[in-house]
């Protein structure tokens, strides 16, 4: 088992004929993914990559059955093709566009509730479970089916913590991106619980950075949980410079929260194993593991 | 993008929040004639620069003649100012808001946000406002109020006449607050804001209410549907080599140390920064490479990072996506080095998509190149680096 995602997973692109979707959608399917079409409006009927494009998601998904929708859409429409998925009741949604406004995000999260949906980004490198299917932009060469499942906000930081899992032998059941923005879909605690009813992930690693409070949430929920997994995080930016933007939206501090040592404070008092830096990431979590 | 308080305060005045007579100024004549066109007896001359903390930095000062005006604006203009929000450099003073000064019973702290936690626009706010309001936000969250805006096209006029009656409101003030809030809203909205604030909104004797002072910032994000906002942004204020980055799709910061750091991605940037610092090494600057530079942007960012004077060293810390891969980096160093030469040590530590090029590209361009296994290494390997150059 994994989570959110498998081999049989029907996905679609919306956004599927522009250059960057398309290398991205070449790679996935030479992995295994199953893309079964693409949206791309004002281009319904024609092919791409072999697969049927539709004007819109409605139409894909009556037509492929398609249960998996990858957003590869230009900022300025992201929102919209992000609600109009929701509108279509499609399962999950990966959104991997950099740069949505946070207004729009505040409209998407507020479609979201009480839909048939799910999301995962904006901002993200998307979905993996090894072996099986990608949706996203990550590379796949260190990833392989194993007992761990995979949180990350930062894409560099997951592709440096694969390569060291790889290092020290464990496999991913499920890895997902949750994304770097300040106002997201799917976060660490939804991410969590899914992981801790999965029978076939054994332990769980985090990878958090300053700003927000999905840590902090996350660590709550932790503590509270009657189901136990051995947990193992790594908490980028304890030396951040305070009052800077580092690249993701999610470090402006009106009131003072976020900082890596409250987050890393909070985690620890859960009881998860603290990666005390970046190098040792994947040694942490074989630890937490007790191999 | 952040703001001027001079530009906030005429974007919110044409939403109807009410803000004293001023004009800005500079030069100290212009200052003095502004004093006089505003008129009244009493001014308060305030240095416009993207920072708080500048009333206790001695930014904001007040004068009782036209005369006055001008000379304290004569000792703003060009000043340094340093606040508790500048850093140490501090900001260059290039112009001043001259404001009719006015009768204040009490100031309110009134905020409008983007809530992480909720994915939601909320208000804050606080009946004891000023220029203590964080500390006090510290010791007491619970003197700050918090409204959450569930729709962000319908402002629920009953939530917001209870908030605003909770902030200790009354009678035609608690109209007039119930007005400006609406109208922060609306400009929060149309102009797509991640902050807005106002701080203090102060209350007259006779029950009116006026915004003393306004921050407000622009989501980088939504500039696209702003065109017009584009033209309020003030270069001045920004680093520069952080103003340059941006154009190379580079996120940029100076720090201020002896190692050069070119990283891709926010998050390995930061995780490096941080491996750094444990191991008593000071990084010159951040650099977080986006997926989709080229590798002419790649040289551009390192002939940055060369062009420091203090760096010693540098880290080149890169892990191949699925985007940017590493003979791209690799090939931009290449480039950088050709055209500014290399004086210093070069340690690299590359993984994933191309890695193996990049050690090709490096090494047949002749660059002395020390490769790391891994970021445990890179850093054993700048330690080495730094102390002989050190010694």
């Amino acid at each position: 088992m994994a989570i959110l995602l498998d081999a049989s997973s029907r996905i679609i692109c919306q956004g599927i004929t522009g250059a960057t979707a398309t290398f991205h959608c070449e790679k996935s399917i030479a992995y295994g993914s199953n893309l079964v079409g693409g949206v791309r409006p004002g281009k319904g009927g024609s092919k791409h990559l072999s697969l049927p494009v539709f004007d819109t998601v409605d139409e894909a998904k009556s037509t492929t059955g398609a249960d998996v929708s990858l957003v590869f859409v230009p900022p300025q429409n992201a929102a919209d093709a992000i609600i109009e998925t929701i509108d279509a009741k499609i399962p999950l949604i990966v959104c991997v566009t950099e740069r949505v406004p946070v207004l729009d995000m505040v409209r998407v999260r507020k479609a979201l509730e009480g839909s048939a949906s799910r999301l995962i980004g904006p901002n993200s490198q998307g979905i993996i479970t090894p072996e099986q299917s990608k949706v996203g932009v990550m590379p796949t060469h260190r990833h392989f089916a194993g007992p761990i499942g995979v949180i990350s906000r930062s894409a560099s930081l997951t592709y440096e913590a694969i390569d060291q899992l790889y290092s020290v032998r464990l496999g991913q059941s499920t890895s997902i991106g949750i994304g770097g923005d300040a106002v997201f879909g799917i976060d660490f605690v939804d991410c969590l619980e899914l992981f801790l009813a999965d029978d076939k992930t054994e332990g769980i690693l985090l990878i958090g950075e300053i700003g927000g409070s999905a840590e902090e949430e996350l660590a709550d929920f932790l503590k509270h949980s009657s189901v136990k997994k051995p947990v193992a995080a790594y908490i980028a930016g304890k030396h951040a410079p305070t009052d800077r933007r580092m690249g993701h939206a999610g470090t402006v501090n009106v009131f003072g929260t976020g900082s890596a040592a409250e987050k890393i404070d909070a985690l620890a008092s859960a009881g998860v194993h603290m990666a005390s830096s970046a190098a040792v990431i994947g040694t942490t979590m074989r630890l937490a593991l007790g191999r | 993008m952040n703001l001027h308080e001079y530009q906030a305060k005429e974007l919110l005045s044409d939403y109807g929040v009410p803000i004293p007579k001023g004009a800005i100024a500079r030069t100290p004549a212009d200052a003095e004639s502004a004093a006089t066109n505003i008129g009244g007896e009493s001014w308060i001359v305030k240095a416009q620069i993207h920072a708080g903390g500048r009333g206790k930095a001695g930014g904001i000062k007040r004068a009782g003649s036209a005369t006055d005006v001008r000379s304290v604006a004569n000792a703003l203009l060009g000043s340094t100012l340093v606040t508790a929000q500048t850093g140490a450099a501090g900001k260059r003073v290039n112009q001043v808001y001259v404001e009719a000064a006015c009768q204040i019973e009490q100031e309110i702290y009134l905020a409008v946000l983007v809530d992480r936690s909720t994915a939601r626009i909320a208000f804050l706010g606080s009946s004891s406002g000023g220029e203590d309001i964080e500390e006090m936000a510290a010791e007491d969250p619970n003197k700050i109020h918090k409204l959450v805006v569930d729709d962000v096209d319908r402002l629920d006029s009953e939530a917001l006449n209870q908030f605003i009656a909770g902030l200790g409101f009354s009678g035609n003030s608690a109209i007039e607050a119930v007005s400006i809030a609406q109208s922060l809203f609306n400009a929060f909205r149309d102009f797509d804001a991640s902050l807005i604030e106002i701080n203090p909104l102060a209350l007259a004797k006779d029950g009116s209410l006026l915004a003393i002072d306004a921050k407000m910032i622009i989501d980088d994000n939504a500039l696209f549907r702003h065109g017009d906002l584009e033209q309020l942004r003030d270069e001045s204020e920004e680093d520069q080599g952080e103003l340059e980055a941006r154009r190379y799709e580079l996120n940029f910061a100076s720090l201020g140390g002896n190692v050069g750091c070119v990283v891709n991605g926010a998050g390995l940037a930061l995780a490096t920064l941080d491996l750094l610092i444990d191991n008593g090494v000071a990084p010159a600057n951040f650099m977080d490479i986006r997926p989709v530079a080229t590798r002419e942007q790649v040289a551009t960012g390192f002939e940055m990072v060369l062009s420091d004077t203090n760096v010693e060293a540098v880290l080149v810390n890169i892990y191949g996506g699925g985007i940017l891969r590493c003979d791209t980096i690799a090939e931009g160093i290449a480039i950088a080095v050709q055209r500014k030469g290399l004086n210093v040590p070069l340690i690299v530590r590359a993984g994933g998509t191309n890695m193996e090029l990049c050690h090709k590209v490096l090494t047949s361009q002749g660059i002395a190149t020390q490769f790391a296994r891994d970021m445990t290494h890179a850093v054993e390997l700048v330690k080495a680096a730094t102390s002989k150059e050190a010694a």
